[in-house]
């Protein structure tokens, strides 16, 4: 199936040699790190996770995000998304990709990653989070790849993979939840160490991961043959409107236990964050923005007429998207380390050969979600769906008689 | 066949590209290894003896050196009984190092050859200056 | 069948091996500072067996005497004594700094406990901070590799071959006593002590209570150093000096209530003096 990422107009190619020269970059500026150390990134002994982690941390959420389509589909036969499933998919897949690239970017000593499985360690959250990343990327790439195959032979998808597709549903829910106890069982840093920890990561997972799918369906509406319909897309949309009350919700409420409690170990990080601590506040314009971003983002999903405008939509959806990824991409790994363990706060600033990697490592998703689309996309085009409704079998009959 | 010269082509290239380590490798054949001996302190000794004799240390000297540091590591043990009943100190500096002076002739002669990159030296330090 | 044999000589070898450990391993216990634990234990050169004494697990700790080690004006001196055996690289630069053993101010040791209004003398005091080689520690736990991990007499240790540079142990410590080496570190040495390896680039590295030197019988250089200032002992020994310190003064350790259980101990008000 791969030769189909092979055919493309113009503007693909195009796409595809520009992903390839940020790849390029990326590369270059990982080998820079590889020979000099982690040195060449923002990251100190008080703040020793940077981009890198909160990078992998978002983009384990958008990983996440795609049960938001296969539970409605698989668990309450909901036919709208039947098609856009293998999109949620293959978008969990790139994902994860960019996750696990993101983890090993960070990793001091590269070679040795595979101590890892070497040496498992129950007690380690991150061993943990090895094995249900890495099950939940195999069960996304067996899924998509079997029913897309099946697709295009006309053939109906073997029963093992809706056992699978059920499956990774609650592995969709574990890759989140072993992500959020990686930091909420530290002790000492209390801006991690929140019970809700889990379901604000799922929640603000399910705001943006459905928008980006969302708008990347209308991207592909307009430029592919792939017409995502309307009403997968309000569905889709409401379910990133309610995902993101809860996120905003969870919010409030770490809001709420900090300053009422006036504790103030509790306290520091969100004031760091809204207000600057000691001075430095290099987060604070970020997260106002992402304040705003998020009210506006709502309100327009919030009003029926609004949501439905197909040229407001986006807005909302990338005004969620960007909330979301300024609160868990950036504010909540690097808040976590202020104050330090000697109630110093020690400030961040990403490293320019830092940032040429997280470009790249974004690039190598975006090809790997390019490659994948382009081959459902083209699949779709020619195949012949695996939903046996009376419509697909007339049209499996015609295919027959085509080949 | 309108595509014939691309698949020849690329056939081509396949074939090389396989091929590359016999053809950058051509004609660089190396004798085998002779490891030295000859150090001061290996000289100085009256009995030429190892912790074990050479074939065993030959195979087994990466295991070894793992099990030492296993057991100097996580149990703080330092002595190494030696098969012949002797008793040794369970370190890469001060006991094998220590004869084996000559990290170029000795270690690295085998380990060039069978393209094993060493990096002990990264963090061990008999011979600091460079 | 010539191949069986290799394998036997060399499963014998690492039996050989394993013996010669234990029996060294229970040499090292019975080396260890004077009388801290009377065990029955015989000499192996004699050919005789080895008792170890298992009476409860053990776990070595200090008792620093702050005002007393503020009075000798010797920390400094330690600190450097310290850094320089281990190969602790200066780096020049606080965001890298690599640190085994060093001083903060009462308020940044103490954070919790830290009175507004507070004794101009103790604000004074500069306080050793180093691993706190905690009962139940959190970098233990998070270690994916068990790179780090605790060993049977308390310390807390580190496998420097084996660690991956995750940094998990890093954020789970609350006490900010581990560093990440961010490049080569002998970029940052001006001399090498031969006795004890350098690290490499990419690991994190911590005090390890010189568990080398333990192990050979030997004290910790902070506490051989300090005159008397820095005692070690093993915390779960009644009849151990450090016992003895934490009986006749008030102490108090750093974050208690993590529940990581530290075995550093602060002596902040020097006693009668």
């Amino acid at each position: 199936m791969l030769e189909k990422a092979l055919k493309g107009g113009k503007l693909y190619w195009a796409w595809v040699a520009i992903l390839l020269v940020f790849i390029g970059i990326g590369i270059a500026a990982y080998i820079n790190q590889f020979n000099y150390g982690l040195g060449l990134t923002g990251m100190s002994r008080d703040v020793n996770w940077g981009l890198y982690i909160s990078q992998f941390t978002f983009m384990v959420g958008i990983a996440a995000s795609g049960v938001m389509v296969a539970i409605p589909l698989y668990l309450h036969n909901f036919r709208t998304y039947g098609k856009i499933v293998i999109f949620g998919e293959f978008m969990a897949v790139a994902a994860i990709v960019v996750a696990l690239l993101f983890v090993l970017a960070d990793l001091g000593y590269p070679t040795r990653v595979f101590n890892v499985i070497l040496y498992p360690s129950p007690h380690a959250m991150l061993f943990w989070d090895m094995c249900v990343l890495s099950s939940y990327l195999l069960v996304n790439i067996l899924i998509g790849w079997t029913v897309l195959g099946a697709e295009r032979k006309g053939v109906k998808a073997p029963k093992w993979c809706r056992i699978l597709a059920i499956i990774s549903i609650p592995l969709a829910f574990s890759i989140h939840t072993v992500t959020a106890f990686l930091i909420a069982g530290l002790p000492g840093r209390y801006f991690w160490m929140t019970a809700i920890m889990a379901p604000r990561f799922l929640a603000s997972a399910f705001a943006a991961g459905p928008a980006v799918l969302i708008v990347v369906c209308m991207i592909m509406r307009r430029f592919s043959t792939f017409k995502v319909t309307d009403k997968a897309i309000d569905a889709l949309a409401k379910t990133v409107c309610y995902a993101m009350i809860a996120n905003v919700f969870f919010f409030l409420l770490e809001i709420f236990t900090a300053f009422y409690s006036n504790v103030p170990s509790h306290k520091a990080s969100l004031i760091y964050l809204f207000a600057g601590l000691d001075g430095e506040n290099q987060l604070v314009p970020f997260m106002w923005t992402a304040v705003v971003l998020a009210f506006v983002g709502l309100f327009l999903l919030l009003v029926p007429k609004m949501r439905k405008n197909l040229k407001v939509l986006p807005v909302a959806l990338i005004c969620v998207f960007l909330a979301c990824w300024i609160d868990k991409g950036l504010g909540l790994i690097l808040a976590g380390y202020v104050p330090n363990s000697f109630e110093e706060v020690i400030n961040y600033i990403p490293n320019p050969n830092e940032i040429c990697v997280i470009i790249g490592i974004y690039a190598i998703g975006f090809f790997v979600l390019t490659i994948l689309y382009k081959i459902a996309v083209a699949v779709n085009e020619t195949g012949i769906a695996f939903d046996h409704s009376e419509e697909y079998e007339r049209k499996l009959e015609e295919a027959g008689g085509e080949h | 066949m309108r595509k014939g010269g691309k698949i020849m082509f690329f056939t081509a290239l396949f074939v090389v590209v396989l091929c590359a380590p016999f053809i950058l490798n051509m004609g660089s054949a190396q004798a085998a290894p002779d490891p030295s001996l000859d150090t001061p302190e290996i000289n100085a000794l009256q009995e030429k003896e190892c912790i074990a004799d050479t074939e065993w240390m030959r195979e087994n000297h990466m295991q070894l050196l793992d099990d030492w540091r296993w057991e100097v590591i996580r149990n703080g043990a330092t002595e190494y009984v030696a098969p012949n009943g002797q008793v040794y100190d369970m370190s890469l500096d001060d006991t094998c190092l220590s004869c084996h002076s000559n990290r170029e002739e000795f270690c690295e002669t085998c380990h060039d050859y069978s393209n094993v990159e060493l990096y002990c030296w990264d963090c061990h330090n008999p011979d600091y200056e460079e | 069948m010539q191949k069986d044999m290799k394998n036997q000589n060399s499963m014998e070898r690492r039996t050989f091996l394993k013996a010669g450990a234990a029996v060294a391993a229970g040499a090292a216990v019975a080396g260890t500072l004077s009388g801290c634990h009377g065990g029955p234990i015989t000499n192996k050169a004699d050919g005789s067996e080895v008792v170890e004494p298992k009476a409860k697990t053990r776990q070595w700790g200090f008792v620093i005497d702050v005002p007393k080690l503020n009075e000798l004006g010797i920390f400094e001196e330690i600190k450097e004594a310290c850094h320089a055996y281990h190969n602790v690289p200066d780096t020049g630069n606080p965001k890298t700094a690599v640190k085994w053993i060093w001083e903060e101010e009462y308020h940044k040791t103490f954070p919790e406990i830290a009175s507004e209004y507070l004794n101009e003398e103790i604000e004074e005091l500069g306080f050793p901070v180093l691993c706190n080689h905690c009962a139940d520690a959190p970098c233990v736990r998070g270690c994916p590799t068990e790179a780090t991990f605790k060993r049977e007499d308390g310390i807390v240790s580190m496998d420097y071959h084996r660690c991956i540079g995750c940094r998990f142990c890093m954020a789970a410590c609350p006490f900010g006593a581990r560093s990440l080496n961010f490049s080569d570190p002998r970029e940052f040495l001006d001399e090498v002590n031969p006795e004890f390896p350098t690290r490499s680039k990419g690991v994190v590295e911590k005090c390890m209570m010189c568990s080398e030197l333990i192990d050979k019988g030997e004290t910790p250089i902070c506490a051989a150093m300090s005159q008397g200032t820095i005692i070690f002992g093993d915390l779960n020994d009644p009849s151990s000096d450090v016992r003895k310190a934490l009986n006749e003064n008030f102490t108090i350790r750093r974050r208690v209530e993590l529940g990581t259980g530290p075995s550093v101990y602060y002596i902040v008000d020097g006693g009668e003096a």
